[in-house]
This record gives C-alpha cells, sequence and structure tokens, in this order.
C-alpha cells in the first residue's frame, strides 16, 4: 500500500503539487490525467524522491519515505522503477548495458561498485538482461548502441531496466508521449501485462484520456495541483472531463489527437 | 526608395525596428571605440614602442642568422667530422634524441596523471554533478588555484624540493595539466543530458555509479580530444621546462643558448618542431579514430 498524506511541493510561489492525499492498493494500475503543467511529473518525481516534497508525506506499507536517506533511499528507489518520457537510455552505451543498470543497486559493497564501475556484470545478471529484452521482442538488438535504436524500441530497453530491478512499484512519466499510435499501445500492453501477471502495482501519467481509460482500473486526475476526480474508468463522464479540462472531451479529442483511437479495440 | 508601409502596425513595426538598429549600432560603435582605447593604453603602459621595435627587429633577425648552420652543398651528406655537413651540424643527434624522448616521456606521464586528477575532480567541479555546493565551491577554486600558477614556477619549486631531473618537471607540469583540464572536462560534464543521470539515480545508483553511466559515456568523445590537445602542449612546456633543471630536453636548450654554440641552438630547435609536428599528426590521427568509436 502506497500512501501519499497530503504532499505538496512548491516552485517559488507556485505550488506545483497541492495538498495530495491518495491511498493506492498493491497491485493497482493507477493513470492520472490532467492537462500539462498540472503537477503529474511532480507527484511521481516526489516518490521516488527525484524531486523532493515541501510538505506532507509518503508511506510505502507504513514506512515514512519521505524520512529515508543514503542506502535506504536507493533501496527504495530500486524497488520502484521508473519510466520516463525521453526514455533517459544511456545513448553510446549498448541495449544490455543500460538495461543492466536496473541491477545496479543489488550488490553491496566496495567490490561490487569496482565491478560496476569496469562494467563487469555477472553472468546470471546477464541472463536476466536478455530474458527480459527477449520478453519485450529486443534480443536481437541488444548489442547495439541504445540510440541507435527506435523510439519505440528505446522505450522498451527502459522497460526491460526497470524490471531488472525487480520492482513493486513502476512509475511510468508519460511514457508514451513521445512515440506513435503503433508502439504507444506496445508500451502500454507491457505495462498492464507486468501488473496483471507480476502483480506490480503501476502509477503511469497519461496525456490521452482514452489510454488512461483502456488501461487502468482507476483514474486520478489533476488540475493546478490538486486531485479534481479518482474513482474508476466508468465513473469519468462527460460533466467530470469538462471539470478537469475546462473543456468537453469531444474539444479535447480535437485538440490532440489520440494515440489509440485509430486502433481496433 | 522603400516601399510604402500599408498598415499602421506595419509602420509601428518598421519604426520599432529602425530604432532597435540604431541602439545596437550606437552600442557596437561604443565598445569598439573603448577597446581602442584600451588597447592603446595597454600597449603605452607595457613600453610597446613602434620605434623599439623597429629598432630592435634587424638584432632579432641577425640572430636568426647567426643560428642558421653552415652547410655546403658538396659536403651536406658528409661524415660526422666533415665541417658543412649534416651529420657535423647534428654531431650529437643521439644524445639529443634521447632527450627529446625524455621530453615526450614526461609529457605522456604528467598528461595522463594531470588527467587523472582532472577528470576525478571535474565532477566535483561542475555544476550538475557535483554531490553538494560545499565540495563544488572546493572543486572548483582548488582546480583555479593549480592552474593559475605557470608550470615553470612549479618546478622551480619541485627542483628546490627533488633536485635537477625530470621528476620535478612532471610533477610542474601534471599539476597545471590538472588545473587546466579540470575546467575543460567539468565544462563538458555540464553540457551532458541528464535525463540518464535521472534514470541511473532513480535505479537506485549511487552518484559514482551515476557519474560512470550516466555522463561518463557522454563527456569520453571530449575528454579525450582535450586529453590529446593537452599532450602536444605539455610536450612544448616539457621541452622548455628544463631550463630551471626539470628535466628533458630543455637543459641542453639553455646551455646552448647560455653558452652561444649557435649552430647547436638551431639543431635542436629544429630538432623540437620535427617531434612535435609528428606528435600533432600522430595525435590527430588518433582522435578521430577515437572520437568516432569510444564506446566508454
Amino acid at each position: 500500500m502506497l500512501e501519499l498524506q497530503n504532499l505538496t511541493r512548491r516552485f517559488g510561489d507556485r505550488a506545483a503539487v497541492d495538498g495530495v492525499t491518495l491511498a493506492i492498493p498493491d497491485g493497482a494500475m493507477v493513470g492520472i490525467i490532467g492537462r500539462s503543467g498540472a503537477g503529474k511529473s511532480t507527484l511521481l518525481r516526489m516518490v521516488n524522491r527525484l524531486t523532493e516534497p515541501t510538505s506532507g508525506r509518503i508511506l510505502h506499507d507504513g514506512v515514512d519515505v519521505t524520512a529515508l536517506r543514503g542506502r535506504a533511499l536507493r533501496d527504495w528507489r530500486t524497488r520502484c522503477a521508473m519510466i520516463f518520457q525521453g526514455f533517459n537510455l544511456i545513448g553510446r552505451l549498448d541495449v544490455l548495458t543500460n538495461v543492466l543498470v536496473g541491477r545496479l543497486n543489488h550488490r553491496h559493497g566496495p567490490l561490487a561498485t569496482l565491478n560496476s564501475i569496469l562494467l563487469n556484470f555477472t553472468p546470471a545478471e546477464r541472463a536476466m538482461a536478455l530474458d527480459a529484452l527477449d520478453r519485450l521482442d529486443l534480443s536481437e538488438q541488444a548489442l547495439q548502441r541504445a540510440e541507435t535504436l527506435s523510439g519505440g524500441q528505446q522505450q522498451r530497453v527502459a522497460i526491460a531496466r526497470a524490471l531488472l530491478q525487480e520492482p513493486r512499484l513502476i512509475l511510468a512519466d508519460e511514457p508514451i508521449a513521445s512515440l506513435d499510435p503503433h508502439n504507444a499501445r506496445v508500451v502500454m500492453e507491457a505495462l498492464r501485462d507486468v501488473n496483471r501477471r507480476e502483480g506490480l502495482t503501476v502509477l503511469v501519467n497519461l496525456h490521452h484520456l482514452d489510454t488512461a481509460r483502456r488501461y487502468c482500473d482507476r483514474i486520478v486526475a489533476m488540475a493546478a495541483g490538486r486531485v479534481v476526480f479518482d474513482g474508476p474508468p466508468a465513473a469519468l463522464r462527460a460533466a467530470e472531463v469538462q471539470a478537469i479540462y475546462g473543456v468537453p472531451e469531444e474539444a479535447l479529442e480535437a485538440e490532440t489527437p489520440s494515440p489509440s483511437g485509430a486502433l481496433p479495440a | 526608395m522603400a516601399p510604402p508601409l500599408t498598415t499602421a502596425a506595419a509602420q509601428r513595426g518598421e519604426a520599432a525596428f529602425q530604432a532597435a538598429r540604431r541602439a545596437k549600432r550606437g552600442r557596437a560603435l561604443l565598445g569598439v571605440a573603448l577597446f581602442l582605447a584600451a588597447l592603446l593604453a595597454s600597449a603605452w603602459m607595457s613600453e610597446f614602442h613602434p620605434a623599439a621595435l623597429v629598432a630592435g627587429l634587424p638584432r632579432a633577425g641577425d640572430y636568426f642568422v647567426k643560428l642558421l648552420p653552415e652547410l655546403r652543398w658538396g659536403a651536406l651528406f658528409g661524415g660526422w667530422e666533415t665541417e658543412g655537413s649534416l651529420a657535423f651540424w647534428f654531431y650529437r643527434l643521439d644524445k639529443w634524441a634521447l632527450l627529446l624522448l625524455e621530453t615526450a616521456n614526461m609529457a605522456a606521464l604528467a598528461t595522463l596523471a594531470g588527467g587523472a586528477a582532472a577528470l576525478l575532480l571535474s565532477f566535483a567541479a561542475a555544476r550538475n554533478t557535483a554531490p553538494n555546493r560545499w565540495a563544488y565551491v572546493l572543486a572548483r577554486r582548488g582546480l583555479e588555484a593549480v592552474r593559475t600558477v605557470p608550470e615553470i614556477v612549479y618546478a622551480l619549486i619541485l627542483v628546490w624540493a627533488f633536485g635537477v631531473g625530470p621528476l620535478a618537471g612532471i610533477i610542474a607540469i601534471a599539476l597545471h595539466t590538472a588545473g587546466a583540464l579540470g575546467k575543460l572536462f567539468a565544462e563538458a560534464i555540464e553540457n551532458a543530458a541528464m535525463g540518464p543521470w535521472d534514470a541511473v539515480r532513480a535505479a537506485g545508483g549511487t552518484w559514482v555509479q551515476a557519474c560512470r553511466f550516466a555522463v561518463l559515456p557522454q563527456v569520453a568523445p571530449n575528454v579525450v580530444s582535450y586529453l590529446l590537445l593537452r599532450f602536444e602542449i605539455n610536450v612544448r612546456g616539457a621541452s622548455v621546462i628544463g631550463f630551471v633543471g626539470a628535466g628533458g630536453i630543455g637543459q641542453e636548450l639553455y646551455l646552448v643558448i647560455s653558452q652561444n654554440y649557435y649552430e647547436e641552438i638551431s639543431a635542436i630547435i629544429v630538432l623540437i618542431v620535427i617531434v612535435v609536428a609528428m606528435i600533432d599528426l600522430l595525435s590527430d590521427r588518433v582522435r578521430r579514430g577515437l572520437v568516432g568509436e569510444a564506446r566508454a
């Protein structure tokens, strides 16, 4: 169970996230929607403390995540893997090494650090990485430089990296915003697959309402840093959409053509 | 003539554009005038008098004429005892070649040692990767301080401490190199994309691992390129540093200059030019190859 209690983050006078309180049970797939600048990214980045909250608390199974330091904080980050809009792979390193980044916090001590610095990983770790790549249909690309891959392939590498962390939680920050409709679907299905099959909790920021409707069990909508809707997709009707976005859903669709709209259901 | 402007908005826009351009030109002219005034003032202060230049130039020319070896066509390829032959001019080539090798070795060792120190410090000296403000300020100011002191000053102090010989020269050049390269490396790091950094941190990686995985691959081509460039500079530096007794060909060069052995001066200078040119060509090759390929 992940609990956010009155979580707030200010940048200057502006509150990017303003008093958010949420309880997310294990194994949920939650879509966070809202306009650009509504605070979705900041919220997600506070969960793994890439961004520090100004006030409020985050609890995971009763442990105060906001108070973690050093090794404990790194262990928490390993348990909640993050997937980024820009993939954030290391372009000049090969795909396999990029995936093995997910193992960096699994061995400890000076010798392990030295080995990681020299890009030495164990055969077991490499096997694990190759399995993950195979599962995401990327085993052919394992030794290619990451920067030579297409956007969709890069995001799948990022998912493989996340899986190697053996996380309990996945934080996906606009994972499909830079992808074409086909790759967007592949990535969303991979996320839903790890949610269904491995029972990982998935928190995913999404731009598109119907993507959220299609893949998530629960939708949280944000506007101006606050939660303005929290419920199952079915409860998100025309009136709620207009309240969240300020325009009816049809106008929203016209504004931004949906990535999954063109696909068979 | 300018075409007529149709709308009021276009007229206002044109007027604003003209005003902005006049203001910009005014500022540029003022800047040039100030720069020229400063240039003249500094020339006057540093006694850069045209008259002295005209009077001194022929003397510089005379010195160069004295340096020219007396070569005779007929004897050009004669043995080292034949006056007027190349072998006579370079009669101590064996000793000089060894000294040049020592010079290049000093430069290589100093570049490697200084470069390693610079790379370690540069992660603390870059704004985006510094672990905290203290480390940043310390590393930045430290590199600055080390860089400000010229090699020759370090060499003077170190010769006093370690005695005459290449060790003093190597440490002197390495110190200056660490300062100079540290700044360049830190600037390269500050230009690196920080997305991968977030990713390594988000995977639970330590600061060291984030530096290694997210930043080093991005800056590696720059680091290699700067190292090779610095090696070239250090070969030149190492051939002068012997003037104060810190090893290399410089010691010999200082000796022949002070004793007015003109032909030997020119022979040594020719050798240094050849070696530096060779290293330039070679490192250019290596740089091109590495920057394209460097994996890590």
